[in-house]
């Protein structure tokens, strides 16, 4: 915003009484400096916010169509397809968009594993981070719930059911979330109340992630500190042009989803009505859960903790764990540019979550030309805590990095010979 | 000490104010607590869902061999007229074999009738082998096909990730072809 805009009467009166609009140009106005390096790998965070407002806007008129109650569900559902006004654009758009919002965020979560983004002093940037990522999963599952099909009910079973390996109490807990004896009206009624008040959460699980992130500014593909002004240009125009671009592009993968296949991502047993009695011959749980579905199934019997409660464990430590990345990686080194075996082993790892995410997708007792798809997911389990507890640890200390430029403005320079 | 607004402390006084400023805090947080509960509680089973806690099944028209599944407190009840084979199937197995131990005998009121809810102690799927030519396992009882559990012809757990038994619900014969479960 120019100095300009400051002058205007109006603005001044407003800002001297709540400084809403200086506020607005720090954050993402010509007051923000931004690294003057960043590449499109960094679009993915403020993508997610789009995808997070555009959740909520279609999410606010679905719900005046949608009824929650186990014998209408389907049918409003059913109904918003057919007969409210754009109502099936509606659907597709929050159907799809939560494949997108994982998606994203996905990439933006390799973005900073990959540039050493969690690092000092951005250790909380990042713990928020793995919050939001908490709070999208618990939004992403109970919405799955509310058409109230076949994958939505037995989806709602069986991870409900993942708090009864809980010792002493889990029977309890479990009841209580249902509010019954199983899963019915009741627990409907509850995850849509909840599933309405889970954005609001992440709204502002985002506001604290922005705030942490403007405190030390964005970190950039060399992992440099910003030194001083020559190492930055403001956010607006040059950031806010960069992201719209990218929106652009990003937009035309969305719709071409929305429009040409909208069920893509999802399972044609969710347009058969839930029914308490016949579990599907397969469930699988929505694409993005799939990887942690593989390390849930993955772990036996150990010692006294039964399979079940080891593999709700190792599921849960799989995101938790991930909080624990700055204090596990020692490197002073930010970026992978200049760690030439961690940036092997990174590509590793993302390999390790997409075969992970391939084991999830089959049955349990499925073969893979001989070899069992347990122990493909049991070897990708072990890979995926020894990437993080041990290999990421022990190659912070071991390897010897490159040494990373001076400054954001000499690797441009240094670049430019 | 009245004629200053901020009495220097004696050891005594700042004893008091501890005491003060802990119990006012404990009293809160007390208070706070039997606030919540009524909220937490409002989320476990209405009383109307409580009401429907009992169901009862005639026994008569189930043919040796075929099992029928009724519904208790919203969750699938299997109940199988088991065939002498099966039966026997059941009891030679050895508690050693089994991984949540219990016998055959203990888990059936008469041998013929195998009453038990058909949920799988895993994460809650429904095993199959209800109908003729569902699969039925390794142990020819029951599959579950979400995680791959197996079931014996007593519903016990043989193979797979289920850590527990099918449960057998409490049940009553009300006449000999009759029982009421819950």
């Amino acid at each position: 915003m120019s100095s300009k805009f400051f002058e205007n009467p109006i603005i001044k009166w407003v800002e001297y009484r709540l400084p809403i609009f200086s506020f607005i140009d720090h954050s993402v106005g010509s007051g923000y400096p931004t690294p003057k390096n960043l590449n499109y790998w960094w679009n993915f965070g403020s993508l997610a916010g789009v995808v997070l407002a555009i959740m909520v806007a279609t999410g606010i008129v679905l719900a005046m169509s949608y009824t929650a109650h186990v014998d209408y569900a389907f049918e409003s559902v059913e109904r918003i397809m057919r007969d409210v006004n754009y109502g099936w654009l509606l659907r597709y758009i929050h159907m799809n968009g939560g494949s997108m919002f994982f998606i994203l965020v996905y990439i933006h979560m390799f973005r900073g594993m990959y540039f050493g983004s969690y690092k000092e002093p951005r250790e909380l940037l990042w713990i928020i981070g793995v919050l939001i990522l908490l709070a999208m999963m618990a939004t992403a599952f109970m919405g799955y719930v509310l058409p109230w099909g076949q994958m939505s009910f037995w989806g709602a079973t069986v991870i409900t059911n993942l708090f009864s390996a809980i010792p002493l109490v889990g029977d309890a807990i479990v009841t209580w979330l249902w509010g019954g004896f199983s899963v019915d009206n009741p627990t409907l009624n509850r995850f849509f109340s909840l599933h309405y008040l889970m954005p609001f959460v992440i709204f502002a699980l985002v506001f604290v992630h922005l705030w942490a992130l403007h405190v030390h500014k964005s970190n950039n593909p060399v992992g440099v500190d910003i030194k001083g002004p020559q190492d930055t240009i403001p956010f607006h125009p040059y950031y806010t042009i960069k992201d719209a671009f990218g929106l652009g592009v990003f937009m035309l993968f969305f719709m071409f989803f929305v429009f040409f296949a909208p069920n893509f991502f999802g399972e044609p047993d969710n347009y058969i009505k839930a029914n308490s009695l016949v579990t599907p011959p397969h469930i699988v749980p929505e694409w993005y859960f799939l990887p942690f579905y593989a390390i849930l199934r993955a772990v036996p019997d150990i010692w006294f903790i039964s399979a079940k409660l080891g593999g709700v464990i190792a599921m849960f430590a799989s995101i938790l764990v991930l909080m624990l990345l700055p204090w596990l990686d020692r490197s002073k080194v930010r970026s992978a540019r200049f760690r030439p075996v961690y940036r092997q082993l990174f590509w590793v790892f993302v390999l390790d979550c997409f075969i992970l995410g391939w084991v999830g997708a089959n049955s349990p007792d499925a073969v893979f030309h001989g070899i069992p798809f347990l122990w493909i997911g049991q070897t990708g389990t072990a890979y995926y805590f020894a990437h993080i507890l041990i290999i990421i640890p022990l190659i912070s200390i071991l390897e010897k990095p490159k040494t990373p430029p001076e400054s954001i403005s000499a690797a441009v320079t240094q670049a430019a010979e | 000490m009245s004629d200053t607004a901020t009495p220097t402390a004696t050891p005594d006084d700042k004893t008091r104010r501890d005491f003060l400023l802990l119990s006012t805090a404990t009293v809160g947080a007390v208070g706070t607590a039997l606030a919540v509960w009524p909220l937490v509680d409002s989320m476990n089973p209405a009383a109307d869902t409580l009401a429907l806690s009992t169901t009862e099944v005639d026994l008569e028209p189930i043919a040796e061999g075929q099992s029928i599944t009724v519904v208790w407190q919203g969750k699938p009840v299997f109940v199988r007229h088991r065939t002498a084979a099966e039966i026997k199937a059941a009891e030679a197995v050895g508690l050693g074999d089994l991984v949540d131990p219990e016998t055959d005998k203990d888990r059936v009121q008469k041998p013929k009738w195998l009453i038990m809810v058909g949920v799988c102690t895993h994460l809650g799927c429904i095993p199959l082998g209800q109908k003729a030519n569902d699969p039925k396992g390794e142990f020819g009882g029951w599959f579950c096909p979400c995680h791959g559990s197996h079931y014996d012809t007593s519903g016990r757990i043989r193979k797979g990730p289920a850590p527990k038994n099918l449960p057998v619900p409490a049940y009553t014969y009300l006449t000999d072809t009759t029982i009421k479960i819950g």
